[in-house]
């Protein structure tokens, strides 16, 4: 099956769920809506052709440029995206999905933008999600356990953002 | 009491209480700063979690502030022992990126370098299981000769541990002249060393009852929990990359004759003399996630030897290493390499603006095999809990990165 | 002895030559599970080093590193005692005292040539035994006072082995005394000098078969590897040691080495002829001579400790090389198969016995059998008897002394026929050869 007919398929199930598509890029990619996640990562694993049933990773990449000379040059306005790696054991095939999401949550700073758990399609994703809470501050709805897994569970703030500061003292100990 | 009218059987149900107990950091069988919390009622435990975290060492951020090639030595401090093929992930990553095609010498200088670096870790891996399981001798036998292999990869990059040699673009310098010789020798010494391991441990009585129908994992749930490497191939599922992975990465083993362990149709691959598989042993348990790694040694050795041929006889040179601050094209690559842990993935996203990446991720493979620990450790005794994280041959620095 | 320092000491104060005879004593063997314990530990480093590939200790005291465990030793002595706030202060200090009382007091029974004993009890196997058993109230109460969750499984999992391993370890050692009928270590192993066939090992088929269930029990009795279950320092640490440093630490180090040794000179007393050699080359020595018996008796006692030792090095050998069992593993291999094997092979001996039937020693050209080790199958008969008309006398006298009669002389029959019942045979004729 070439991409091409891939994403009609996809484009013809899912509709405008899937936002944009790159197939010309290293790693070809899809996005997908936010709210859509759930269900077409249920049918990238699910369905017989496919069979996307190895979640590799899923990490987020966090497009801020702190420095406001620097950040008027950029190309991208700021964003987080949510990279879901799959790949299907029995085809030999890999996917990236990707979600595009707010840096905070209705433009709150501190409020954690939301997206759709996946952790009951592949439980790898569990500690996954946890991760990329933990490091980049995504809230993932609907995870049975979404606790800080790398940081101590009163760490403050992700340090995978851009714009995060090292605390100054954690519990007497010395930060910089 | 009240007795159930159809059933013979009269079940007292003895109430004991439950005890949490804490498995680490400081623990002799955790492989490093692993905690775990048991749930236990008496010896049986019924809930086993996980808590890492105690060796993270912002890899990722750190990688977000330098360019690929500084990178470098902290991929080496991920997985520490199997730095090479940490080194290995991350330039074909970048390489992967910045579309770099390697000449055919630093190809097999490649596959040549990961083998041995996967002969050193999976010994240590042994060693330790037969730690775990209180055999002691294994693991000074396996340090022995892992001692050699660490002696040719000092001579060809310098360091024993974190070498920092491959790079993107090739290696930081080819390989010493009579290095290959070296390497034979220490090829043809070590394998007929390998059935005193197999006499020690993948044979020994004892070693089986304590490994075999323990922790068992089946094909569905290991890939459900994304485990990769001896951990997925132990439970029957034939997939290594460096077969079925990405053609950037296959291509270092194009025209390698190996075949993947895995138990296929009831059986090992059969071209050398195995020990047998004990019939107490069930696909997907400890014994035979042990046994593809000790499998895969003998597989290591063969690469080996077909790659000291196929280097000896290649054109082109050793690679020339990217410069420092080369300009990173925008895009994103995502690779992954098969390491002897498992999977181990490099993501890199660049903007276009500069030689400093805006990500950089490390997928771990151990961080994903650990995750079915608690699923594992479900319903065990205590004593099996070292054997099933032993069998999943965890190094905590990559996990926690 | 303390006849001889009584005569030192006024009328009246003889006791105190009871006292240093006494004193002496259990110095002497103090000495032997101190001393034993150095020189095992040191052994046990080198021969641990020399399995894998290795030196073991080479510097400390010139040569070979001899002194090792002595430069060990004073480290720990300097070590802080450190006790966890949680402990029980009473039990956690207490635990290894008991646990090397235990194998101390052991080694009062265990002889160590010819009468070479510190205490010659004719009840000496049942008592060694006995006392072995208490070891494990050190190691229970070392896990229970410890306030340590790991220790707590230590001394769990130890009471549970133990307990276990005491059955089959008991019928192992039955076999001896039903064969020798005593119980006495002296006389059994006098019983078998002689050539090696004489040994009780080369008894019949099933005493072959035997020593090894004596040997597996043995090492799980003593907490070796693959039975070290209790301290598994994989699993637990080091199970009921987790809390304990320095002083405390080695104590425990010096029952286990201890035990080890009883165990091992057990074993050699048992199956191996104890100081009796594989070939009599002091059966010249004539009975009486002080000088000559005594240098038989140090080459029995060189004899008897190589064979001690080489069963503590088979321990050693076993531990570094074999992974641990799991618990259950363990229990169930002594209900499985320790207990049944050891009941089958009791039966076998005794049936082996009782019908006469010939194994390797009659076919050697020289034949030293103890007559006495042949004479209870046919005075067994005559013994049951006796006893019987006994246990009647004693009755009657019983009912007599109720009514008035001779208090005094009753009991002291009484006490007598106790032993003697004990003993089943009146002690034997010591042997010539030898």
């Amino acid at each position: 099956m070439s991409g091409k007919q891939f994403i009609e398929r996809l484009e013809k199930r899912f509709g405008d769920l899937v936002a944009r598509v790159e197939l010309e890029a290293i790693d070809p990619w899809i996005e997908v809506e936010p709210g859509g996640v759930v269900e077409l990562c249920r049918y990238l694993r699910d369905a017989e052709d496919l069979r996307f049933n190895y979640c590799n990773s899923i990490c987020v990449v966090d497009y801020f440029e702190p420095d406001a000379k620097k950040a008027a040059k950029t190309a991208w306005s700021p964003h987080l995206e949510v990279v879901y790696h799959l790949s299907s054991i029995q085809y030999k095939t890999t996917l990236v999905v990707k979600v595009m999401l707010p840096r905070w949550k209705d433009g709150v700073p501190g409020q954690l933008p939301e997206v759709p758990s996946v952790s009951g399609i592949w439980s790898t994703a569990d500690w996954h999600e946890r991760e990329a809470y933990d490091l980049s501050g995504v809230w993932f709805t609907g995870h049975p356990n979404l606790q800080r897994i790398l940081c101590p569970e009163d760490w403050v703030g992700y340090p995978l953002r851009k714009d995060y500061e090292m605390p100054l003292e954690y519990h007497g100990i010395r930060g910089r | 009491m009240e007795m159930a009218p159809t059933s013979g059987i009269v079940e007292i149900d003895v109430r004991t209480d439950e005890m949490l107990v804490n498995m680490g950091p400081q623990h002799p069988s955790t492989h490093g700063v692993l905690r775990l919390v048991l749930r236990t009622d008496g010896e049986v435990v019924s809930e086993a979690t996980p808590h890492i975290g105690y060796l993270h060492r912002c890899a990722e951020k750190i990688g977000e502030n330098l360019t690929p090639r500084q990178w470098i030595p902290y991929t080496d401090r991920m997985d520490y022992l199997a730095g090479m093929n940490m080194n290995l992930g991350w330039a074909l990553a970048v390489e992967k990126l910045i579309d770099y095609d390697l000449p055919e010498k630093a190809r097999h200088l490649r596959v040549i370098i990961a083998e041995l670096n996967r002969i050193a870790s999976h010994l240590v891996g042994m060693g330790t299981y037969g730690l775990d399981l209180g055999s002691f001798s294994p693991f000074l036998y396996a340090f022995r000769e892992r001692e050699r292999i660490l002696d040719l990869l000092e001579d060809a990059c310098g360091a024993r541990l974190t070498y920092s040699y491959l790079t993107p673009g090739g290696a930081t310098a080819d390989l010493p002249p009579g290095w290959l010789q070296k390497l034979t020798g220490f090829l043809d010494q070590f394998e007929p060393v390998i059935l005193d391991y197999h006499a020690l441990l993948t044979n020994n009585a004892i070693f089986i009852k304590r490994t075999a129908n323990i922790g068992v994992m089946s094909a569905e749930m290991a890939i459900d929990y994304g485990c990769s490497g001896p951990v997925l191939r132990g439970s029957g599922v034939d997939y290594d990359l460096r077969r079925d992975g990405e053609e950037r990465y296959t291509s270092l083993y194009a025209g390698y004759a190996f075949e993947v362990i895995v138990e296929k149709n009831g059986s090992y691959p059969r071209d050398h003399e195995y020990p047998p598989v004990p019939s107490d042993a069930v696909l997907g348990d400890c014994w035979h996630r042990f046994y593809v790694r000790m499998l895969e040694v003998i597989q290591a050795i063969d690469l080996l030897r077909q790659g000291i041929e196929k280097y000896s006889q290649a054109t082109g040179d050793w690679g020339t290493p990217i410069k420092l601050a080369t300009k990173l094209p925008k895009g994103e690559a995502y690779l992954e390499t098969e390491c002897p842990r498992g999977q181990m993935g490099f993501y890199i996203v660049s903007d276009g603006s500069g030689s400093i990446p805006l990500r950089a991720r490390a997928r771990s493979s151990c961080f994903c095999n650990l995750s079915v620990a608690p699923e594992l450790c479900r319903d065990c005794l205590i004593a099996d809990v070292p054997a099933i994280i032993g069998s999943l041959d965890i190094v905590m620095g990559e996990i926690d990165r | 002895m303390a006849d001889y320092f009584s005569t030192w000491f006024p009328e009246g104060w003889d006791w105190l030559g009871w006292l240093l005879a006494a004193i002496i004593q259990a110095v002497l063997l103090l000495h032997v599970i101190a001393v034993g314990a150095v020189v095992f530990i040191w052994m046990e480093r080198k021969i641990a080093g020399r399995i894998q590939d290795r030196l073991g200790p080479t510097r400390t005291g010139g040569k070979f590193g001899w002194l090792q465990t002595l430069a060990d030793g004073i480290k720990l002595l300097s070590k802080e005692d450190l006790m966890p706030r949680d402990a029980d202060p009473l039990l956690f200090k207490l635990a290894p005292y008991i646990s090397l009382a235990a194998s101390f007091t052991a080694f009062l029974a265990l002889p160590f040539a010819s009468g070479w004993v510190g205490v010659r009890l004719n009840i000496a196997l049942f008592f060694v035994i006995a006392v072995l058993g208490l070891e494990v109230f050190g190691v229970i109460l070392a896990g229970y006072g410890s306030g340590s969750k790991w220790s707590l499984f230590g001394g769990m999992r130890q009471a549970a082995q133990v307990v276990s391993y005491e059955v089959p370890l008991g019928i192992c050692v039955v076999v001896p005394v039903l064969i020798s009928g005593t119980m006495d270590l002296v006389t059994i192993a006098d019983q078998q000098s002689g050539l090696f066939s004489n040994w009780l090992f080369f008894h019949d088929p099933f005493c072959m078969l035997l020593f090894w269930v004596y040997f597996t029990c043995g090492i799980a009795s003593v907490n070796r590897a693959p039975f070290d279950l209790a301290e598994a320092e994989s699993e637990l640490v080091s199970g009921f040691l987790t809390e304990y440093s320095g002083i405390r630490w080695s104590l425990f180090f010096m029952a286990e080495y201890g035990s080890m040794f009883l165990v091992s000179g057990l074993a050699a007393i048992l199956f191996f002829g104890g100081w009796n050699g594989p070939i009599p080359i002091f059966f010249w020595v004539p009975e009486g001579n002080f000088t000559l018996e005594t240098l038989a008796n140090l080459v029995g006692l060189g004899n008897f400790l190589l064979k001690a030792v080489l069963g503590v090095v088979v321990m050693m050998w076993v531990r570094w090389t074999l992974p641990r069992l799991r618990i259950d593993q363990v229990i169930s291999m002594c209900l499985k198969y320790c207990v049944p094997i050891a009941a089958f092979c009791f039966l076998g001996s005794v049936l082996w016995t009782a019908l006469h039937l010939p194994f390797l020693n009659d076919v050697m050209p020289m034949q030293a059998r103890g007559d006495v080790r042949e004479g209870w199958v046919q005075d067994i008969d005559n013994e049951m008897q006796q006893l019987e008309k006994r246990l009647a006398t004693e009755a009657y006298e019983l009912n007599s002394a109720v009514e008035g009669g001779p208090q005094q002389e009753a009991q002291t029959s009484l006490e007598e026929d106790a032993a003697d019942r004990v003993a089943l045979i009146p002690t034997p004729q010591p042997e010539g050869a030898r």
